[in-house]
């Protein structure tokens, strides 16, 4: 390379990054595209909505909706955090709009301007306003809990007839895990919905923060992680539905489309799903809108939508979560809404707790403890 | 007139690629040297800049933490590290097993054949890696297509677990990168005369004899760059082990993707990746160098 393209090169190079590093996305004035009354992007999960939820809501509107999904809090909270995403409505978890909050990603939500905000169930919102932090950041979407889902005929084979489906030790225990081994065990890819439950299947506080605590859960696992088919989130909800595996902890609706798949199959697999007696943590997803969203007034309409008594119910029956929804009842499936597993017995609630949100010192530890659980050393 | 054109268009030519190349690889790799020495903090981005420039005017405040962080916890690393290379290089290894014999047979075969035997090597490209994938689960799973034949055939009772093991990364691996392998290889295998082998052969060399003093030394560039290819992808290769292993191979990719979305810490995230390119390029960049010298 001759010497003055060299120059040339590096004043491109250097000029290049000047450009790039001052490049500050948020100054740039984005195109008028639409006046408001145009349009809404939505974020929110894979198979979390009725299949007709958003086209009715087009419908009676006018307003044209892009809809998009993700399948993990995590991917949300790198889109959020990463600025500019270009949604004006999301549904984090709970714990992670907590932090994407402290990060100034969210917006308030002003709640006067929802009418129907009167329909949502005043107890879960307010457990979930504890967990954020805030009376203001959303209204909860749907809730659930982390338990366990078996095969019915399988783990009687193994364990008898007296298999403790009513607990952590299912899976837990090593005795137990060594049985079921050759079926098939699966564990969420979630450490802060795992550990917290082995702590409380341990006799510590779900809630504990403790390295300690954190670090005698993994030890609990890593006895049991011999066993262990694989560690992921997503995989479960089809194999256990075929029969590939037979015991598994699984998010609650999950658990039931594995069900309910199994059923519609006919493959003669019969998958239940239980909130272990030990107590298990409550996790909620809040309807909230980020800070730099654009078509703000669309967002709040939709949330008046969704919160509308007979569209919430239609949510539920589709998705079998539970609702934040009080006045959507009357109209859920009443085999949902009589299923312990979806809407918690009263003694079971007792037990029912919400894990903190994680401050940075503490998700390295739980991230620590966790791969080397994974990693099997 | 003429002139100006042919002038015009080299510059275009040479300079729109390059262009491209600063913009879209050089730029995100500075960026990510940035990243590696800035501070994590909870804001959007979740990060202070090492190297700013704002309404304040220029700023520059690298700190070390990042790198300090991995040094302190190196055993978290180190591991993952290991299992990255090892991966890489049996993956590596067995393309280049397979893709050898493909290679040379291609290289051998006639003319108008050859083109079609390039196509169907690179046919498996038209489909996304992520379908293959899941393809590869079909046939691999308990109760996919393999073991529902074995069984049927009677060769066995219960299903062999093939999913989550090395055996199923690797069959990922190699389905994947083996196209990247074998053309390199037929480039200089094609290139070979055939008059040197024929003369060996005339002189009494036994088959063997033959590949190892003649073929295997005048390949030796094909094989070079289709392990570069192989390798370098396949040390940060991220989806192939989390669809296809099982939880005991926690791979660097797995452990960067960690850092970056559950720790929230970009800047973490960043300082491995960096040195991950650092080792990988540092021992090609010194080949290469060794390789100057020699020849001067």
């Amino acid at each position: 390379m001759k010497r003055s393209n060299l120059f040339l090169l590096i004043g491109v190079i250097a000029a290049a990054v000047v450009i790039f590093l001052n490049f500050d996305s948020s100054n740039i004035k984005t195109s008028q595209l639409s006046e408001a009354g145009g349009e809404l992007k939505i974020y929110n999960w894979s198979d979390y909505i009725a299949e007709d939820t958003i086209s009715n809501f087009e419908a009676e509107t006018g307003i044209i909706v892009t809809y998009d999904m993700y399948d993990s809090n995590e991917v949300l909270e790198a889109k959020m955090l990463a600025g500019s995403s270009g949604y004006d409505l999301v549904v984090p978890t709970a714990d992670f709009l907590a932090r994407g909050r402290e990060a100034g990603a969210y917006q308030d939500m002003d709640l006067s301007r929802i009418q129907n905000a009167s329909n949502q169930d005043p107890e879960i919102q307010a457990q979930a306003d504890r967990m954020v932090g805030s009376n203001s950041a959303g209204l909860v979407y749907m809730w659930g809990s982390t338990g366990i889902a078996y095969n019915e005929d399988m783990v009687a084979e193994r364990l008898g007839d007296d298999a403790p489906t009513d607990s952590w030790s299912l899976i837990l225990d090593p005795a137990n895990a060594a049985k079921l081994e050759d079926c098939g065990i699966a564990i969420l890819d979630a450490p802060t919905d795992v550990l917290p439950n082995v702590m409380t299947y341990l006799g510590y506080p779900g809630t504990s923060m403790e390295k300690s605590h954190f670090e005698a859960a993994g030890d609990a696992l890593s006895a049991i992680r011999p066993y262990l088919r694989y560690i992921n989130s997503s995989q479960s909800i089809n194999d256990i539905a075929n029969g590939d595996i037979c015991a598994a902890i699984m998010w609650s609706g999950d658990a039931f489309q594995a069900a309910y798949r199994a059923e519609e199959a006919e493959n003669g697999h019969v998958i239940d799903y239980y909130i272990p007696n030990e107590g298990t943590n409550l996790w909620f997803d809040v309807m909230a809108i980020p800070a730099d969203a654009k078509n703000v007034d669309n967002a709040y309409k939709f949330v008046d939508y969704m919160m509308r008594a007979d569209v919430a119910a239609a949510n539920v029956n589709y998705v079998w979560y539970a609702s934040g929804n009080e006045a959507a009842r009357p109209d859920i499936d009443p085999e949902i809404l009589s299923h312990p597993g979806i809407y918690p017995t009263e003694k079971a609630k007792e037990k029912l707790f919400v894990t903190p949100v994680y401050d940075a010192q503490t998700d390295r530890i739980v991230t620590r403890v966790w791969n080397r659980f994974s990693a099997g050393n | 007139m003429n002139y100006f054109f042919q002038k015009f268009g080299r510059i275009l030519v040479i300079w729109l690629p390059l262009g491209w190349l600063l913009l879209f690889f050089m730029l995100p790799l500075v960026e990510m040297i940035n990243v590696s020495f800035s501070e994590a903090r909870r804001a959007v981005p979740p990060y202070i800049p090492a190297f700013q420039i704002g309404s304040e005017g220029f700023s520059f405040r690298p700190v070390l933490d990042n790198y300090l962080l991995i040094y302190e916890y190196w055993e978290d690393y180190l591991w993952p590290a290991i299992n990255s290379i090892r991966l890489a290089f049996f993956s590596t290894l067995y393309c280049l097993l397979f893709a050898y014999p493909m290679a040379w047979w291609i290289a051998r075969s006639n003319k108008s054949i050859q083109h079609i035997l390039l196509i169907l090597v690179l046919m498996p490209f038209w489909t996304s890696s992520l379908l293959r994938m899941y393809a590869l689960i079909g046939l691999l799973n308990p109760n996919g297509f393999i073991n529902d034949v074995l069984i049927w055939a009677g060769i066995t009772v219960t299903p062999i677990q093939m999913m989550q093991t090395d055996f199923s990364i690797y069959s990922g691996m190699i389905l994947t990168y083996l196209p990247l392998m074998i053309l390199p290889l037929y480039a200089s295998l094609v290139r070979l005369d055939v008059s040197i082998i024929e003369a060996a052969a005339d002189l009494g060399a036994k088959k063997w004899d033959i590949f190892r003093t003649i073929v295997l030394p005048l390949s030796i560039p094909g094989i070079v760059a289709g392990s570069l290819l192989v390798f370098i992808p396949a040390v940060g290769e991220f989806v192939i082990p989390a669809l296809l292993g099982g939880p005991e191979q926690l791979m660097l990719g797995k452990v960067i993707w960690t850092e970056f979305f559950r720790n929230r810490d970009w800047p973490v995230a960043a300082a491995i990746a960096i040195i991950l390119i650092a080792i990988i390029i540092l021992p090609i960049v010194y080949a290469r160098y060794q390789d100057r010298e020699r020849i001067s």
